[in-house]
């Protein structure tokens, strides 16, 4: 039974996602849109692990997302397009379907190691004290782009969209939506692991008694800053997507408004929660874009919202609860390893 | 050589100094007891010995291991289980994961075994899970667990704390009153469990208890803490004889 | 660097040290009463100013609707400073009766407070955006503006009275944090929650008292602000509202007297590396400079370590 799992629904959404798209069913804004969804979906869930699981309360998640941003970007309209900020391409057009996901990858190894940067010092106290340095974090990211000219500084940069043409002029191919749709399952395979696992399993026990933790062996240092390095490769990576998803990015993009965005999806989803932190990035998303009419009351529309439910709901749309634990009967199908080697040894 | 030598063990906190002078010995397999008034400075021991604060001054080794300046979680490593004055399991996880969670410093797979799910593993987390189930089978534990430790009673929560201790194959054990809160019924219960645990794991055991009769009852040996500094040492017969030790408890008053 | 070159941005420095440290303590009140980084405080901000100036603007007769008769600036003054800080008090109190104490109530995580206040925040600055236009609004002159020369010195009169009134209110709050019965109850709550409703002390009484006390500092910084930088923007809230936070924390969240050091500390790196390099350094080196104060003193200057027993 085992293997109508994961690999089916994995399955499913790509035929939902990609194939239209590929056959040229879905209209380029409903293509945007779901690579917007993916993108979310990616941030949401990378920021749950810090905020979630592990809680501590970092709002910077934007300033890593724009660190990916900008290093990918940089990378492929360096290396494949004639631009107005490096002169000619170095390397041709061709080599584009291989370079972007090499880029990607360097852009969340670059946010990754930037986040490094942050925890050292931020963990050594509990508190609100991360919660401080990643907002000045948006601050100093935000500060530090617009004093580069060479990059465009604060007016932006630009010129992915050559990248994605190119890409597309070769095979032709939903690329974006293919390699978020690709991010999107890698992320919540990877932080699914490692939560049910006993090593991952032990930054919940540290949001819960980080003292017990230490005393029971386990290296809390090195663990929060653990997770919060991989967290943060992921916005990294999700931050390379977003780039060439909207082709011209500045600072500002990547300021506490996002920041704000993606906290707001990860508590409305739930603390904790994988299955509710995709739900509410999917909702979210899809909200905002119905709200644009609205124009400006769309951002009165959505805080006001939001505090409703938060009101309602007070912890978020899942609690921290999955989705396995709404529809027990799918346990069968998708539990965890941990959960499978406990049933087995209860009923023997 | 002794398992454990505290030498010259001193602690401020602030101005206060709340541990003074502070020497001990253990041997293997020896269960030796720790009394003194509220505020004494015992937890301050057993904290200190454990790595949550920074002696002043003095020594402690452990199995020929020098502990200070080692974080907390490298010293509980080396063999040192512990349980606290007020029961500090992981609410929110299940007593099994209380117990797998405890195996941290013994799992052999690496971050990246955890993130891509490898066949290390699977071997390893069946490894651990196997550990803990027998542990939880030897302490009649097996039917709670799934349960969440606050939803479990008091004296359930006790011995999964004691349990959860055992998991890092502890040479020495700490137990910070484990009867605190306890009826005489659940009393008898832990003097029988203490014992059992001493001989059927091989450890050594230090207690921490305000209840005499836990106290006089297992331990071989006793030391009196008083302001920090000790003040008596010796058998329970002894300890229960000896007119400062009633002074400190008692007060001035007493004849 | 000369004499008078460094007095002059020790002035300005000043003046900006006064307006954040006034948003910082209402930061720290409410962190030290309730543990809630109230992010919605630099909004209040906002509403202060923006209340300001429409208050200013009816009184000076600047408004569509007309007084029939002008009134005297002595009057405008204290009136349009003490309406002010009354309806933005009002809107502090209303948040945490409408938002924060029904989830305090629920026994909603603390972090999902946070985001409540998150969202207020932005409630109030883009219903600002959408009622009143992205346009910006001239704050209008309550008095006139006199400039003092000395030397190669300029002082107007209005820095000097932001100088001084911050600093007799801040002397005052003092005072009634560390002397009045309600002071000492709010910080008996930040000692010891549950110890307090025993003593037969409301604690949602003192929760709005400290709501009331920390919006009026913030409906003062912004009249202040308005009269000093005489443009408002309906983002200057989170523009000087984040900066202040960061101010708070250098100074030891919760601590009343870091909130105010720690404002004048950002106002001077801010200001002096204004002086020296292109201002677009200003919040980068700013924020580094805080990143390392804390680097070295995670509790902030004058921020006391919790101890958890064990």
């Amino acid at each position: 039974m085992k293997r109508f799992g994961m690999p089916t629904l994995i399955g499913i959404s790509f035929l939902f996602c990609i194939v239209p798209s590929w056959l040229g069913w879905f209209s380029n804004y409903i293509q945007f849109i779901i690579t917007l969804i993916g993108i979310n979906i990616i941030l949401t869930v990378s920021l749950n692990l810090i905020n979630g699981y592990m809680g501590e309360f970092s709002v910077g998640h934007a300033a890593f997302m724009g660190v990916g941003a900008y290093t990918s970007s940089l990378l492929t309209v360096y290396l494949l397009t004639e631009n107005p900020f490096f002169g000619k391409a170095i390397l041709p057009e061709e080599l584009s379907i291989l370079i972007f996901p090499i880029s990607l990858l360097i852009g969340g190894v670059a946010a990754a190691l930037f986040s490094l940067l942050i925890a050292i010092p931020s963990f050594r106290t509990r508190g609100d004290y991360l919660a401080i340095v990643t907002l000045a974090v948006n601050f100093i990211f935000k500060s530090a782009i617009e004093n580069i000219d060479a990059i465009g500084g604060p007016r932006g940069f630009m010129g992915m969209g050559k990248v994605v043409k190119a890409m597309d002029n070769l095979v032709s191919f939903p690329w974006l939506i293919f390699w978020t749709f690709l991010v999107v399952v890698f992320s919540i395979f990877i932080i699914r692991n490692f939560v049910n696992s006993t090593m991952g399993k032990s930054i919940v026990a540290i949001r819960d008694d980080e003292i017990a933790s230490e005393l029971m062996t386990v290296n809390t240092r090195w663990l929060k800053i653990v997770a919060f390095m991989l967290s943060c490769g992921l916005a990294g990576v999700a931050g390379g997507l977003h780039a060439h998803t909207v082709t011209f990015i500045n600072p500002s993009s990547y300021f506490i408004l996002q920041s704000t965005y993606i906290l707001v999806m990860v508590y409305l989803g739930g603390m904790g929660s994988l299955s509710g932190s995709v739900i509410s990035a999917i909702v979210f998303t899809i909200l905002l874009e119905l709200l644009r009419p609205l124009d400006v009351w769309r951002w009165v529309a959505t805080p006001l919202l939001l505090i409703i439910l938060m009101l309602f709901r007070p912890t978020g749309i899942m609690g921290s609860r999955e989705l396995l634990d709404v529809f027990p009967k799918l346990k069968k199908y998708f539990s965890s390893l941990q959960e499978r080697l406990t049933n087995a040894f209860i009923k023997s | 050589m002794p398992l454990l030598k505290v030498d010259k063990l001193t602690h401020y906190f602030g101005g206060l100094r709340s541990v003074d002078n502070f020497n001990l010995e253990l041997s293997e397999n020896e269960l030796v007891g720790l009394i003194g008034p509220n505020g004494a400075g015992k937890s301050t021991v057993f904290n200190l010995v454990c790595g949550l604060y920074r002696p002043t001054e003095g020594s402690i080794t452990f199995n020929g291991n020098n502990l200070i300046g080692r974080y907390p979680h490298q010293i509980t490593s080396l063999g040192i289980g512990r349980t606290f004055q007020n029961i500090r399991l992981w609410n929110e996880l299940s007593v099994i994961d209380n117990l797998r969670i405890a195996h941290f410093s013994q799992i052999d797979y690496k971050l990246l075994d955890s993130l891509f799910f490898t066949g290390r593993l699977v071997r390893d987390e069946q490894k651990v899970t196997q550990e803990a189930m027998d542990l939880l089978d030897k302490f009649n534990l097996v039917p709670y667990v799934k349960e969440l430790p606050r939803n479990l009673p008091y004296g359930i929560q006790r011995r999964v704390e004691i349990c959860r201790a055992l998991v890092m194959n502890p040479s020495l054990l700490l137990l910070d009153e484990p009867a605190a809160g306890m009826n005489q019924g659940e009393i008898g219960e832990l003097i029988n469990l203490v014992r059992w645990v001493k001989d059927e794991f091989k450890v050594t055991v230090w207690i921490i208890e305000h209840q005499m009769r836990v106290i006089m009852n297992i331990c071989e040996r006793i030391q009196v803490l008083d302001f920090g500094s000790i003040i008596a040492e010796g058998t329970p017969k002894e300890i229960r004889d000896n007119p400062l030790v009633i002074k400190a408890y008692l007060g001035e008053e007493v004849t | 660097m000369t004499l008078d070159f460094f007095i002059q941005n020790f002035i300005n420095a000043m003046q900006w040290g006064s307006f954040l440290a006034l948003i910082a303590v209402g930061y720290t009140l409410v962190y030290g009463v309730l543990l809630l980084i109230n992010f919605a405080h630099g909004d209040i901000f906002m509403v202060g100013a923006y209340t300001g100036y429409f208050i200013g603007t009816f009184l000076t007769n600047n408004f569509e609707i007309k007084l029939p008769f002008d009134l005297p600036s002595w009057v405008v003054i204290p009136l349009t400073i003490v309406a002010t800080m009354f309806i933005t008090a009002l809107v502090g109190v209303a948040i945490e009766r409408i938002a924060y104490r029904p989830l305090r109530n629920r026994g909603a995580h603390r972090l999902y407070l946070v985001i409540t206040a998150l969202m207020f925040g932005l409630l109030l600055e883009y219903g600002n955006l959408a009622l009143l236009g992205a346009s910006d609004r001239q704050f209008p002159n309550l008095f006139d503006k006199i400039i003092y020369s000395i030397g190669g010195i300029t002082v107007t009169n209005i820095k000097i009275y932001v100088i001084l009134l911050s600093f007799l209110i801040m002397g005052i709050l003092w005072w009634i944090v560390q002397k009045t019965r309600w002071g000492m109850a709010m910080r008996a709550i930040s000692y010891d929650r549950l110890a307090v409703p025993l003593m037969g002390i409301s604690v949602d009484q003192i929760i709005l008292f400290t709501f009331v006390l920390g919006s009026s500092m913030a409906a003062l910084a912004g009249i202040m602000y308005g009269t000093a930088f005489p443009i408002l923007r309906f983002n200057m809230g989170m523009l000087v509202g984040w900066q202040a936070f960061i101010a708070a924390v250098v100074g030891g969240i919760g601590s009343i007297r870091g909130a105010m050091v720690g404002g004048y500390i950002l106002g001077f790196t801010q200001i002096f590396v204004a002086a020296f390099l292109p201002s677009t350094y200003r919040d980068l080196i700013a924020f580094v400079v805080l990143l390392l104060i804390l680097a070295i003193k995670p509790t902030g200057l004058f921020g006391v370590p919790r101890r958890t027993k064990v």
